[in-house]
């Protein structure tokens, strides 16, 4: 299968080479292959297949990433602009949360 | 059943399934024993820990099939705490998981003949990627039921194996900082684990990427169709009866006949956007859900109204044809936006994006097709 990508320049992840040590953290924790490894830390590799889940960032060491972190949901939208605060993400049911584990969605938040 | 009175273990124990609400008080707390899926215990230094074993039995795939339809969902959960799988010792290792039944009981299916422990955190019954950009899947949910599962008196060694997926909730480095745990992130799926842990605590890149095959896109169509119940009971009874306004026939003739078209074609917009959209959607055009929806809407469109028939010589008949080509792509492509929610690859600022753009697009093409639609039968 083709790998899915989703809108292009719209993501907010920074990375800091200065800060940056190489652990590799990053690598780890991403789950679209968005960093690489070079010979002394980590680069973007493709920004445009970051979700912004925030895992990188929040399990780097040294504070060299930084990202809005959220969850690209519709529904958690548009909830929010409803002033549906009780329900930061897919409503009361977790219904666009994929019920797969530790496969799935994305979602609520 | 009455091993559950680990009266000594449990100073205050309340009965319920959850929680120690106060993490920082010392005081270890194991699951209960008289959980279905629990066959028996394990006796350590910090009590009698709850086996379970790989094989899952009738009842926990009917839980699974049930909670995919949404019934029961939010109960579906497994006490937090410290489990055993098979007959582990102080130095086997620790994976971490969700007390959502679904993610727990992938977690043991996937190791059959292992022997491990599973810390199970309180997600409030929500799946790990889920729970972890929520923050209870999180740095301070584990290091609290570290201490309050007694797992320090049970293992010798000071590491534990995370879903890679938990990695948003988690700062890795934090945790061992608190805790004296390390943390390793381990596969994405549960079925990679006896890979990796074979590989020495080594995942495969592959391993590490995220995709979203046919089979998890699949899954979560019934949610998608369970979430438009509501709205359709309400639209689809008024569609019918503004199909018996105007026409040629009298009331009740029209909104058999017109009203129930409209009805039709609603349920159409809705298969198109709950069912094809996720099954299609690698294949549909357009990088914005709502574009892939769109086209998707519009391809149902034409299908319905070659159906339907409608007279293209009379200004009622192409009326009633843009009416639908309105409304049917309009409700396709707001459910196909919803989707994001799902799946596993959409960015909240892309979503931010798509919004701006669709949501105003989606609601003028819907009502817009509405008073056209109105206005044919006037004329008709």
């Amino acid at each position: 299968m083709r790998q899915l990508a989703y809108l292009k320049d719209v993501v907010t992840l920074k990375l800091d080479e200065e800060k940056c040590t190489g652990c590799g953290m990053c690598l780890d924790v991403c789950p679209h292959e968005v960093f690489k490894m070079n010979t002394r830390h980590a680069e973007i590799r493709d920004r445009d297949a970051c979700m912004e889940c925030g895992a990188c960032s929040r399990n780097c060491p040294f504070d060299a990433i930084s990202v809005q972190a959220g969850v690209g949901c519709a529904a958690a939208v548009i909830n929010a602009m409803l002033g549906r605060t009780d329900q930061p993400c897919c409503g009361p049911a977790e219904s666009e949360c994929s019920p797969s584990g530790k496969k799935g969605a994305a979602c609520c938040g | 059943m009455n091993q559950k009175e680990e009266a000594t273990v449990f100073p205050i124990y309340t009965g319920s399934a959850c929680c120690a609400n106060d993490p920082g008080e010392k005081r270890t707390n194991l699951p209960r024993l008289d959980q279905g899926f629990v066959i028996g215990s394990v006796s350590t230094p910090a009590g009698s820990v709850p086996r379970v074993s790989s094989e899952l039995q009738w009842r926990d795939h009917w839980g699974a099939v049930k909670a995919r339809w949404g019934v029961g969902r939010m109960d579906y959960a497994v006490a937090p705490g410290l489990y055993a799988l098979g007959n582990p010792d102080r130095e086997s290792p620790v994976l971490v998981s969700a007390n959502y039944k679904i993610s727990f009981d992938e977690l043991r299916s996937a190791l059959p003949g292992r022997d491990l422990w599973i810390l199970a955190l309180d997600t409030k019954g929500i799946n790990v990627w889920c729970a972890a950009g929520k923050g209870t899947f999180g740095t301070e949910e584990l290091v609290g039921r570290i201490e309050s599962s007694g797992l320090k008196e049970v293992v010798s060694h000071r590491s534990l194996i995370l879903p890679q997926l938990g990695a948003p909730g988690v700062a890795a480095h934090t945790v061992k900082k608190l805790s004296g745990f390390g943390v390793r992130y381990g596969p994405i799926k549960a079925e990679d684990l006896p890979a990796y842990i074979d590989a020495g605590f080594k995942a495969t890149s592959k391993m590490r990427l995220k995709a979203f095959p046919l089979k998890e896109r699949a899954v979560l169509i019934p949610v998608e169709l369970v979430e438009t119940i509501k709205p359709t009971l309400i639209i689809a009874p008024v569609l019918f009866l503004l199909g018996g306004i105007g026409g040629p026939a009298g009331f009740w003739a029209n909104a058999l006949h017109d009203g129930s078209f409209a009805v039709l074609a609603f349920l159409s917009a809705i298969v198109g956007g709950a069912v094809i959209h996720p099954l299609l959607l690698p294949y549909l055009p357009g990088r914005a859900f709502s574009a892939k929806g769109l086209v998707l809407g519009a391809v149902v469109a034409v299908i319905m109204l070659s159906l339907q028939g409608y007279d293209l010589s009379m200004w009622a008949g192409r009326l009633g044809i843009l009416a639908w080509l309105l409304i049917i792509p309009a409700v396709t492509a707001y459910l196909a936006m919803n989707f994001t929610g799902a799946s596993t690859y959409t960015s909240l600022s892309g979503v931010n994006k798509e919004m701006r753009w669709a949501l105003p697009l989606e609601i003028g093409m819907g009502l817009s097709g509405l008073i056209i639609w109105v206005a044919s039968r006037l004329i008709a």
